[in-house]
């Protein structure tokens, strides 16, 4: 798949947003073990709001639209470090971007490379500070310096290194939320945002796979 | 885990819309959100408190005279949204400017920031203290990573009698931040809390074994030790506050002995007993003890202790009477 537009970006959120939906239960578990359970529940919400907002948004012209629209959904919906990040994550590369019909390759991880860093300003989080960081900068990383024009290629290549991320995230001590106080006891287990971020680009990767095999998109 | 609730998604409006029917003569709902706030507010610097629920009655309930005004409200341990807080502090506004009071997490500390900015972009001032009492959740020299536990009751109490008598926002905010940086908590975890709805609670522990230093929030603590009786136990608590505080003889404290859902009072109170006898033993000088559960994770058992070492200032504030349904002081 080389552009991305408008309806097969819709329908790639809407996938995002069933994952996350249906993998609360292990991102619970994820987060019981050194937070305080409740990353699944609240990404679950959030997610299941944008999801509803997303249906509403089947005729339109601009991809960025779409994007801005789930992060503030998610951003005045969730509450949480959670509802201000990963809102963050959708909405923040897509503010003040020109309208766009789609998305090349270069465009996309653009996007993402611009969410990353606004992500950061609000979080102030680092690699190697047990955050959703953790996953994404590494697949912003990849997604920048993928040469091709395939965006499934390119999402899969994302999907690798924040696999990687996340299992990176098992070292760290935690500089942020809750698993802070535990300092070097929160060693050995993973970060459940740096595993959510993992979810959504899996998600994306799979989602636009299938479009292009079911060809709905070109 | 049993719990007497309908759609675990519903469970916080519930909540606030169950305390509003018993006690709608003084409180009322703020419109689009699951927060609460007194139906007659008066001209003076709003006093706006929140966080997760699940504290009950802490942040949701601990309005009144002389107490919060309005409490924005998020899911279960999980920080309110910057819309919801938005427009809880205009809903308490009187053109005086609104102090924010919520513990020191992460997730708050973005939300309600983001909704600072929001009222600045309205015209309206605030100012923010968050609470970081819980010693045992960093160092000393990382005060601002401190979360906020039970000394929010503390220091919610002096925010709401400086906020009702007369100071400006700015002042109010200065004594407010004084009782913060005054208010030491470390606490003792039993046995882990359930989010409604969730089947497995967020930890647990093995049988005679506790947790010290844990958080509100089932957070697991920073140490593991065996079940002690309550004197020692209330011993390591005491003398761990000391060496972090400060606090000597000659000073003078408010104590506050929190329970933390299902330890019962007879506990609590079998702790304070063992806390008076150190404190008149070391000679620090002690102006109220306060016995209760105020600050919960909902069944956790376990209890802390906090300690706000006073000055003049901060007896007068705090000696103020305030109502509310379930904290009253004379």
């Amino acid at each position: 798949m080389k552009t991305l537009s408008y309806s097969a970006a819709c329908h790639m959120l809407m996938a995002c947003a069933d994952e996350i939906i249906k993998s609360k239960p292990y991102l619970t578990e994820i987060d019981s073990k050194i937070g305080d359970g409740d990353h699944g529940i609240g990404m679950a919400g959030g997610m299941q709001k944008a999801l509803s907002k997303l249906e509403t948004m089947a005729d339109g012209e601009n991809v960025y639209d779409l994007f801005q629209a789930m992060g503030k959904t998610m951003l005045m919906s969730m509450g949480g470090a959670s509802g201000v990040i990963f809102g963050t994550f959708f909405s923040g590369g897509a503010k003040g971007k020109e309208p766009s019909a789609a998305l090349d390759a270069r465009a996309f991880a653009q996007l993402m490379a611009d969410s990353l860093a606004e992500v950061q300003r609000q979080g102030k989080a680092e690699v190697g500070d047990k955050t959703m960081v953790d996953a994404l900068k590494p697949a912003v990383d990849a997604m920048s310096a993928y040469a091709g024009e395939d965006l499934v290629e390119m999402l899969s290549l994302a999907e690798e290194a924040a696999k990687e991320g996340v299992e990176q995230t098992k070292q760290y001590v935690a500089k942020f939320g809750r698993a802070k106080s535990l300092m070097e006891r929160a060693i050995g287990y993973q970060d459940a945002g740096a595993t959510s971020i993992w979810i959504i680009l899996r998600a994306m990767r799979d989602d636009l796979k299938a479009q292009e095999e079911e060809g709905i998109a070109q | 885990m049993k719990k007497i609730i309908n759609a675990p998604g519903d469970v916080v409006l519930e909540c606030a819309e169950g305390f509003v029917a018993a006690y709608g003569d003084q409180y009322e709902m703020v419109p689009e959100t699951a927060g609460i706030k007194v139906k007659n507010m008066k001209d003076k610097p709003a006093l706006v408190i929140g966080g997760g629920t699940g504290h009950e009655p802490m942040f949701e309930f601990f309005l009144g005279e002389n107490l919060a005004d309005a409490s924005a409200c998020g899911n279960i341990f999980a920080s309110p949204d910057p819309g919801t807080i938005f427009r809880t502090a205009m809903s308490v506004d009187r053109g005086q400017g609104v102090l924010f009071v919520y513990g020191n997490y992460t997730g708050d500390n973005m939300n309600f920031d983001m909704a600072a900015e929001m009222l600045e972009e309205e015209g309206i001032p605030s100012r923010t203290v968050r609470v970081t009492d819980d010693i045992a959740s960093a160092p000393k020299d990382r005060l601002y990573d401190r979360r906020g536990i039970a000394g929010d009751f503390f220091v919610i109490r002096i925010a709401g009698a400086a906020t009702a008598s007369g100071l400006s926002l700015d002042e109010a905010f200065r004594v407010t931040e004084k009782a913060n940086q005054n208010t030491f908590t470390i606490g003792v975890g039993l046995s882990g809390a359930t989010i409604p709805g969730e089947e497995k609670p967020i930890f647990t522990l093995p049988d005679g074994e506790i947790e010290f230093g844990l958080g509100i929030h089932g957070e697991p603590g920073v140490k593991r030790t065996k079940l002690l009786p309550a004197d020692e136990l209330v011993d390591n608590l005491y003398e761990n506050l000391l060496a972090d505080s400060g606090i000597q003889a000659g000073d003078c404290v408010c104590c506050y002995v929190n329970g933390l859902g299902s330890t019962t009072l007879m506990e609590l109170c079998i702790m304070n007993r063992r806390l008076r006898q150190l404190l008149e033993r070391d000679g620090i000088q002690i102006h109220d003890m306060e016995v209760n559960s105020l600050v919960t994770t909902q069944e956790m058992a376990g209890a802390s202790i906090t300690l706000m070492k006073v000055d003049d200032e901060l007896k007068r504030y705090y000696d103020t009477p305030c109502t509310s349904p379930y904290y009253t002081r004379r």
